[in-house]
């Protein structure tokens, strides 16, 4: 557990991703079966325990410390979990228990039990196991480290592509023996699990520069739709769906599962769609990340997908056949699906390059972010291999605002200012509107830097607040409606575009000039 | 005379009318006796100084010469007016000494702050006896239990090892912790040169004067030095430098922070710590708890800190407590 302890200690204060996943490595490459898959689990959410809720640790503590000593406590330090390890009566000769055996024991643990079961475990562990120990009991980690993040450390582990980690992990369950003796040079497990998810194949950036040796005629164009790329898969009637990073995301959309009449494998962009009308991406975020789904969000908000490409039809693999035949067989397979719930995304029909640049330069529906183009005799390939599909994104959407705060950055920006807060105009008032922290080179950073340092105004720890006089061009992706940031408006992928020196901060953009790009708002959720 | 007429809170600080001074004062007074270096118990601008002889170096070195306009070295039983006082090692830092006052038959100490770890730069802390005990409360509340000092170092050289082409930038305050750092660091093994933010160098040389045997140490400047020779290197430097430029001459850095204040992640989080080090210089909640066991007094009166946690325990344990709310010792700075 001590091992455990050290690892979440170090994964939380890590800020940069590649720090977190060198952790990992080294926990994976150190700490013997079956608690390296058993803190993989905890990290992946993939234990099922039972919850221990906050009034069961409250109820406990009672019984150990003075309840005014405790609520003075909890208050300074802001974390229950927290406060009860480091709170609770010290340890006389401290334990060092496998992580394997405390998880196997909350696991076997019935209710009534369970209180008794914890303060026995705090009574014998150190404040820093007795922390992990609490937050794995309550389900809440919060150390930083997505599953996807946790499956790319174990690809770096096992020097192997992180799409066939992503391809067996719905078959594989704590503690993943089989899973690390393959990384480790074992065999490959052989996933058991019916409707697995399978590596899904990306595109790379283009432009008309690179387009230009191409010859047309090779390539299939389509749009690319702003919503959730999925992947439906039925086999032998077990129906899922899959985020593009192999999370199970069927639980949310019970409306597009129902309408899954097929067995086999689909690519394709999971959209709020009402008849013709595509929802704007802001509306299908409120369908994410629900364990349960109201019937009037199922009605309100109706998910559907727009079919891309098909991997698996029936059980024959399509993997390896080319482009052009895959899509003849999705024609087919999406021809009998039910019209409301899933529909082909067409292809669109060019002869140049300019014709087609002209097409993306005005798209029929703004909920498109672009193209996509595909080689007609492209195989379906894991991830992102150059030269088979491309995306041409819609030009940038940009603004001009002025720079408000900057906080301090980390690693190898460590002394520098590099995270922007920016606003624009409102009446005569600057509103914040996002944040940007890359679009910049290192010269720019130094003299976003430079700038910061000498118009200081205030400081609130790590972050100062600047005199607003420095204009930067803003280039996004596009914008949702938001009721967390105070300008009601949240871009996405905000980033500095140019630093505008040569503009005054009044001629920077009004609020106003934002809004009036946002999608419609939709019906309340 | 009650006790609270013989020693009591003034806007200057804690003051003694027997021997008319103040202990640790916030404001210029006539005469001051100053219990260590620390910024915040002790200032410049004092008609007198009584304090150790370290202590009156400190400040020297901190204010200059002419932080006060008289001094007097803290030797053995001093009388002041009607007031005898005498000084006693606190273990809190060089010079640290808790400030044991007699006056009208009864004995108040004054310990400014303190530390009951071994400290290998102060002298370990004494228990005196008496009637009042006027302590600190930096660290009161039952969740600060400061781990083994020679852990935490640990911590830091694993770091060095698993990261061996970033430089580690340690924070630590200039007076104590970063020497205490370099102790530790020595202890643990480390014969490496250790490199100094500027701000640290003359405190750090003081303390060699003094004998403690802190090794090989050098500025951490860029002549000569490029970046890559920092990989792997430790450097020590305030807090207050990693928001500096200063911080960018590093090579991907891993911003380390000494304090006891560690211990809450919060605290470490806020400050865009990556690798907190719990070490702190004052008594945590069960050194406190058996200081005042020891001392025994008929009162425990409180200076500064979580006074709410420690007044309750008092209670609890059938003493007496009595807040005296002080306000202007930094708990931030130098914990
Ligand atoms: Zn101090
Ligand atoms: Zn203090």
């Amino acid at each position: 557990m001590r091992h455990f302890a050290r690892l979440i200690e170090a994964l939380a204060f890590t800020p940069q991703r590649n720090g977190k996943i060198r952790h990992l490595v080294e926990h994976f490459r150190t700490r013997p079966d079956p608690d390296r898959g058993i803190a993989l689990g905890a990290l992946t959410g993939d234990l099922d325990l039972r919850q221990v809720t906050p009034s069961l640790l409250r109820g406990l503590v009672a019984e150990k410390v003075d309840e005014e000593l405790f609520r003075l406590s909890y208050d300074f330090v802001g974390d229950l979990a927290e406060t009860i390890a480091l709170i609770w009566p010290v340890a006389e000769a401290p334990e060092d228990p496998p992580l394997a055996e405390l998880v196997a024991e909350l696991e076997a643990t019935g209710k009534a039990a369970l209180p008794g079961v914890i303060a026995a475990r705090l009574d014998r562990l150190e404040p820093s196991a007795r922390y992990a120990y609490l937050k794995i009991a309550t389900g809440a980690l919060r150390v930083g480290v997505s599953a996807r993040l946790a499956r790319t450390a174990l690809a770096e582990f096992g020097s192997v592509p992180v799409e066939e980690i992503e391809e067996l992990w719905h078959g594989l369950e704590p503690p993943f023996e089989s899973l690390f003796a393959w990384l480790e040079g074992g065999e490959k497990p052989v996933s058991a699990a019916r409707s697995p998810f399978r590596p899904v194949m990306l595109s790379t950036a283009t432009d008309l520069d690179q387009l230009g040796p191409l010859a047309p005629e090779d390539f299939a164009a389509e749009w690319k739709w702003d919503g959730i790329r999925v992947q439906a898969a039925v086999e032998d009637g077990e129906r899922r769906l899959y985020s593009r990073t192999g999370e199970d995301i069927s639980g949310s959309f019970p409306d597009l599962l129902d309408a899954l009449d097929f067995e086999g494998t689909i690519d394709g962009e999971l959209l709020v769609r009402r008849g013709e009308s595509v929802a704007a991406f802001g509306e299908l975020q409120k369908r994410l990340n629900r364990k349960t789904v109201g019937k009037g969000l199922l009605k309100s908000h109706p998910a559907a997908l727009r079919a891309y490409d098909i991997l698996i039809h029936g059980h024959e693999d399509m993997r390896a056949q080319p482009f052009d035949r895959r899509r003849a067989r999705l024609e087919q397979v999406i021809a009998k699906a039910d019209p409301e719930r899933i529909d082909l995304s067409p292809l669109l029909s060019f002869d140049t390059w300019d014709a087609l640049a002209a097409l993306r330069a005005d798209p029929p529906d703004p909920v498109i972010e672009g193209l996509m183009i595909k080689r007609r005799d492209s195989p379906y390939l894991a991830g992102r291999i150059r030269g088979h599909w491309f995306k041409w994104k819609r030009d940038p959407m940009t603004v001009d605002a002025v720079l408000l705060y900057a906080q301090r950055g980390h690693g190898k920006r460590s002394g520098y200012y590099s995270d922007f807060t920016f606003g624009l105009w409102d009446g005569n008032m600057l509103v914040p509107v996002g944040k940007a922290y890359f679009g910049f080179t290192d010269a720019e950073l130094k003299s976003l830097d430079r700038f910061v340092r000498s118009n200081t105004t205030e400081r609130f720890g790590p972050v100062r607040a600047v005199k607003p006089e420095l204009v930067l061009e803003i280039a996004f992706e596009g914008l949702n409606r938001s009721t967390r940031h105070k300008s009601g408006v949240a871009m996405r992928f905000p980033r500095i575009a140019r630093i505008r020196t040569d503009k005054p901060a009044q001629e920077a953009d009004r609020l106003e000039a934002l809004t009036a790009l946002l999608p419609p708002e939709g019906p309340p959720a | 005379m009650t006790a609270d007429a013989q020693l009591y809170p003034t806007p200057e600080g804690l003051y003694c009318p027997a021997g008319d001074f103040h202990v640790d004062p916030l404001r210029p007074v006539r005469r001051a006796l100053i219990t260590h270096g620390h910024a915040d118990h002790a200032r410049p601008g004092h008609g007198a100084v009584l304090a150790t002889r370290q202590t009156l170096d400190i400040m020297a070195i901190r204010y200059g010469e002419d932080f006060t306009q008289s001094r007097q070295e803290a030797v053995g039983r001093v009388r002041i007016g009607d007031a005898e006082v005498s000084f006693h090692p606190a273990g809190h830092v060089l010079g640290s000494a808790q400030i044991e006052i007699a006056t009208g038959g009864r004995r108040f100490v004054v310990t400014g702050d303190y530390c009951r770890h071994p400290n290998p730069v102060a002298a370990p802390f004494e228990p005196v006896p008496c009637d009042v005990f006027v302590t600190e409360a930096t660290f009161a509340l039952p969740v600060f239990r400061h781990p083994d000092p020679a852990a935490e170092i640990g911590k830091l050289l694993a770091s060095v090892r698993a990261f061996p082409d970033r430089a580690h930038l340690v924070g630590a305050y200039a007076l104590g912790k970063a020497q205490r750092v370099i102790m530790l660091l020595r202890e643990a093994g480390w014969d490496a040169p250790i490199y100094l933010h500027g701000a640290l160098e003359r405190l750090c040389w003081y303390h060699v004067e003094q004998g403690v045997p802190l090794g090989d140490l050098r500025p951490a400047t860029t002549d000569r030095k490029t970046k890559a020779d920092f990989a792997g290197q430790i450097v020590l430097a305030p807090p207050s430098a990693f928001a500096a430029t200063w911080a960018q001459r590093f090579p991907d850095p891993v911003i380390c922070f000494a304090s006891g204040w560690m211990q809450i992640r919060a605290r470490a989080r806020q400050r865009g710590v990556e690798l907190p080090l719990i070490l702190s210089d004052h008594a945590d909640w069960p050194d406190l708890l058996r200081t005042i066991d020891e001392v025994d007094p008929q009162e425990t009166w409180i200076t500064h800190g979580r006074e709410d946690a420690l007044m309750r325990e008092l209670d609890l344990r059938g003493r007496v407590g009595r807040p005296l709310r002080l306000v202007g010792y930094e708990d931030e700075a130098e914990a």
